[in-house]
C-alpha cells in the first residue's frame, strides 16, 4: 500500500505541517535565515484554508499581531531567529502577563549578534528562558528530527492552549534547512486542544483574569459578548490595572506555578539504552542526533552508553534528570553553545562533578568525531 | 445611551491630572460612537502606553491595553483576525510618532481599516515631560533643559505621504469639529489619522510658560485656523485643522478576503 502522508520535507516545513495540523489560522512574521521557508509556506497554505498571513514591518510587530489574532480566538504563530527573537522579547513578556496562547518558533543560528547567519548554534537556550524582563515562568521545547518537530509542534500549540501561555519552540538551523522522510499523521491521530472558552452567559459578570480551582482561565473573544480589559499591567481579576501587593503577589504565583506546578505533564524526552548506562550522554535539538549516532556505535562495540534527549528545556525537568541519571558515573551534555543546559544539569545531579561537556561553539555542527574526541579526553585515554 | 454608559466606572477615578485634555477626547470620541449607534460588542480598543494610552482602561468596549509604541501592530493582527470588528487606536505623540513611528507609517501604508487617534500634547507626559518628536524647535521639556533642537514631525504630512486614507486635524477647543471627525474617521474605510492637539498643563503647559488647561485652548484657538483660511497666507505659522484626506483606495482586510479566494481555487 503506498501511504499518500508521507513527504520528504525539511523541519522548516515539518514545523508547518505540524502547526496546521494543530490548528494554525493566524502568522504573522519578518523574513529572517534560517526560519524563513517558514513564512513562505504559511503565505502559501494558510489562505487555502480561510487563514490569515501577514508580512509586517519587523518582528516586535509580528509578535504584537499574533497576540492581537490570537485574543480573537484564533490559533496564531510566528517564526524568526536570533536577531528577530531578540526584538520579540518584550512582547514575548507581555503575552506571559495577559496570559495569551501563542507559539514562537526560534530557529537558531550562530550568534551574537548577526553573527553566523547560515550555520548552526543552540544559543538562545537561556535567551528563551531569561529573554524579557522580570520573574517570570516559560515553555521551551525542541525536538532533533522530523517526525518530532511535527509532533512537538502540535503540543506546542495543546500547551498554549491549555495554560494560556506563549510557548517557545527551539529549533536549530539544521533540523529546519534538512530534508528527511516525515509521515504525516492522519486527523485524530494526535489529539488537539481547543480553547478553554467561558460559559458564563450574556449579562452576567465575566471575571477575565479569576482562574478557576485548577488555575485554568476560561476565556472570551474579543468581539463576543463579554467585554473585557486586557493589560500588560499587574492587573486584577477584572483585568484592570493595580499596585496591590496582596493582588501582585497572587498573580505573579498565578503566573509561574501554573507553569512550574506542571513540569511532569510537560515534560518531553526520549531514552536510548539508559537502563544500564555508565555513561549518559544528555543532548537535544540536532546535536542529540550526533551524541545518538556515538551511542549507537559505542553500544555495538559494549560500550555502556545512554543518550536522554531532551525536549522540554523550560520548564527545566530537574527532578526527571536527576532520577534518571542517577546511577551514571558520569554525565555529558552535548549541545552547541558555552553549556547552557549543563548548568542546568549541574544544578538538577546529586553530584555536579561528574557533569560533562561536549561542545561546538564555531558555527560548525557538533559531529559524532568531536564528540568521540571528547569522550575519550574524559574517559581518560587521550591527551 | 448615556455618556456614562460607555464608562467603566468600576474603573474611577481615572489617572489623569485636572485639566488634562484627554478626557475631553475621551468624552467627544464617546459622543460620536454614541452618534453612529454602534454595538459595544463590535467596538475594539487598542492602545499603548502613556497618559493618553489609558483611556482604554476606562471604556466599555473590549480594551487591549499594550506595549509602548506597538499598539497598532497589536491592531493590525487583532484586525486581521476579524475584520468585522470596529477598531480604534487612541495613542499619544510619542507613543505613535517615536517608538512607535514604524507601525504608523506601515498602517498606514496598508490601509488596514483602523481608526487611529493621536492626542498630540507635544510631550511625554506619562514620564513627566520629557520632549517628543512633537515637541519643537524651541520648545522647553525635562530633556532639553537648554530647549529642544530636534525638529518636529509634522502628523497630517507624515500620514498622509505613508497612505493613510483620511487624515485631518481637529484640537480639544473645537469639541464640535471634533465630534464631526471622530464620527468621519470611524465610518472611514481605510487607515485613518486624526491629530487632536490636546493640552498636557502639568509638564507641556508649565515647562514652556504657557500657562494652564484654559491658556492652553485659547492658544489652540488663536493658533489654528480652518483649512485654505485666508490668515494662513499672512502667517504661515498658523496651523490648519480639518480634513486634509479623505479618499477610497483597496483596504488592507478586503484585499486578503481576495487572497483567501484566490488560494482556494487553488
Ligand atoms: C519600551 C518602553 N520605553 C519607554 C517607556 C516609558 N514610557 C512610558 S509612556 C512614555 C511616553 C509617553 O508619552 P506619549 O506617548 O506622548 O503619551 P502621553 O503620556 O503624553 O499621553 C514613555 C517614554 C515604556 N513604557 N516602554
Ligand atoms: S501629565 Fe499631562 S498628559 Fe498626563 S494626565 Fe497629566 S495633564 Fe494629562
Amino acid at each position: 500500500m503506498v501511504e499518500k502522508n508521507i513527504r520528504f520535507v525539511q523541519g522548516n516545513e515539518a514545523c508547518v505541517e505540524g502547526a496546521l495540523y494543530a490548528g494554525l489560522n493566524f502568522f504573522a512574521g519578518y523574513p529572517i535565515t534560517p526560519s524563513t521557508e517558514i513564512a513562505e509556506l504559511l503565505s502559501l497554505r494558510l489562505p487555502q484554508k480561510g487563514g490569515k498571513f501577514i508580512q509586517m514591518e519587523d518582528e516586535i510587530a509580528s509578535m504584537c499581531a499574533i497576540v492581537g489574532a490570537s485574543l480573537t480566538g484564533l490559533k496564531a504563530m510566528t517564526a524568526t531567529s536570533g536577531p528577530g527573537f531578540s526584538l520579540k522579547q518584550e512582547a514575548i513578556g507581555y503575552a506571559v502577563m495577559a496570559e495569551i496562547p501563542c507559539v514562537i518558533v526560534n530557529v537558531q543560528r550562530g550568534g551574537p549578534s548577526t553573527g553566523l547567519p547560515t550555520k548552526v548554534s543552540q544559543g538562545d537556550i537561556m535567551q528563551a528562558r531569561w529573554g524579557t524582563h522580570g520573574d517570570h515562568a516559560i515553555v521551551a521545547l525542541t525536538a532533533s528530527n522530523h517526525q518530532d518537530v511535527f509532533k512537538i509542534t502540535v503540543e506546542a500549540f495543546n500547551i498554549a492552549e491549555t495554560f494560556r501561555t506563549p510557548v517557545i519552540l527551539l529549533f536549530d538551523e539544521v533540523v529546519g534547512h534538512m530534508r528527511e522522510k516525515l509521515v504525516i499523521p492522519e486527523p485524530g491521530e494526535i489529539p488537539l486542544v481547543e480553547r478553554l472558552r467561558t460559559s458564563v452567559p450574556e449579562g452576567t459578570d465575566y471575571h477575565p483574569y479569576l482562574p478557576r480551582e485548577d488555575g485554568r482561565l476560561p476565556m472570551s473573544d474579543f468581539g463576543g459578548v463579554h467585554r473585557y480589559n486586557v493589560t500588560g499591567l499587574m492587573h486584577d481579576m477584572w483585568g484592570f490595572p493595580t499596585d496591590n501587593p496582596k493582588v501582585a503577589y497572587g498573580l505573579m504565583r498565578h503566573l509561574i506555578d501554573k507553569i512550574e506546578g506542571h513540569v511532569q505533564d510537560m515534560t518531553h524526552a526520549k531514552e536510548f539504552f539508559l537502563d544500564d548506562a555508565e555513561c549518559i550522554f544528555i543532548s537535544y535539538g540536532s546535536a542529540a542526533r550526533s551524541a545518538l549516532h556515538v551511542v549507537e556505535n559505542r553500544r555495538a562495540r559494549g560500550e555502556r552508553l545512554g543518550l536522554l534527549e531532551l525536549q522540554t528545556l523550560w520548564p527545566f525537568p530537574a527532578d526527571y534528570v536527576r532520577e534518571r541519571c542517577e546511577h551514571a558515573k558520569y554525565i555529558i551534555v552535548v549541545e552547541m553553545n558555552m553549556g547552557q543546559v549543563l548548568q542546568e544539569v549541574r544544578k538538577a545531579v546529586d553530584d555536579p562533578e561528574k557533569v560533562f561537556l561536549a561542545n561546538s561553539i564555531d558555527g560548525t555542527f557538533i559531529t559524532p568525531t568531536k564528540i568521540r574526541n571528547i569522550l575519550r579526553v574524559i574517559q581518560g585515554k587521550g591527551v | 445611551m448615556a455618556v456614562r454608559d460607555y464608562l467603566r466606572e468600576r474603573f474611577m477615578p481615572h489617572i489623569w491630572c485636572p485639566g488634562c485634555g484627554n478626557g475631553i477626547v475621551m468624552n467627544n470620541l464617546i459622543r460620536a460612537i454614541e452618534e453612529l449607534g454602534w454595538n459595544k460588542n463590535d467596538i475594539v480598543m487598542v492602545t499603548g502606553i502613556g497618559c493618553s494610552a489609558r483611556i482604554s482602561g476606562y471604556l466599555d468596549f473590549h480594551t487591549l491595553h499594550t506595549i509602548h509604541g506597538r499598539a497598532l501592530a497589536f491592531a493590525t493582527g487583532l484586525k486581521l483576525a476579524r475584520p468585522e470588528l470596529n477598531v480604534i487606536v487612541p495613542m499619544g505623540d510619542g507613543d505613535a510618532t517615536a517608538i512607535g513611528g514604524n507601525h504608523l507609517i506601515h498602517a498606514a501604508r496598508r490601509n488596514i481599516d483602523i481608526a487611529a487617534i493621536i492626542m498630540n500634547n507635544q510631550i511625554y507626559g506619562m514620564t513627566g515631560g520629557q520632549y517628543s518628536p512633537l515637541s519643537g524647535y524651541g520648545a522647553k521639556a525635562t530633556t532639553a533643559p537648554y530647549g529642544n533642537i530636534d525638529q518636529a514631525f509634522d502628523i497630517v504630512e507624515l500620514a498622509k505621504a505613508s497612505g493613510a486614507t483620511f487624515v485631518a486635524r481637529t484640537t480639544t477647543y473645537h469639541v464640535k469639529s471634533m465630534i464631526e471627525i471622530f464620527e468621519k474617521a470611524l465610518t472611514h474605510k481605510g487607515f485613518s489619522v486624526v491629530e487632536v492637539l490636546t493640552q498636557c498643563p502639568t509638564y507641556y503647559g508649565r515647562k514652556n510658560k504657557i500657562g494652564d488647561a484654559v491658556d492652553l485652548m485659547n492658544y489652540f484657538k488663536d493658533r489654528t485656523v480652518p483649512i485654505g483660511s485666508k490668515k494662513k497666507e499672512q502667517d504661515p505659522s498658523l496651523i490648519e485643522r480639518g480634513v486634509f484626506v479623505d479618499e477610497q483606495k483597496p483596504e488592507y482586510c478586503s484585499e486578503y478576503a481576495k487572497v483567501i479566494e484566490r488560494a482556494s481555487k487553488g
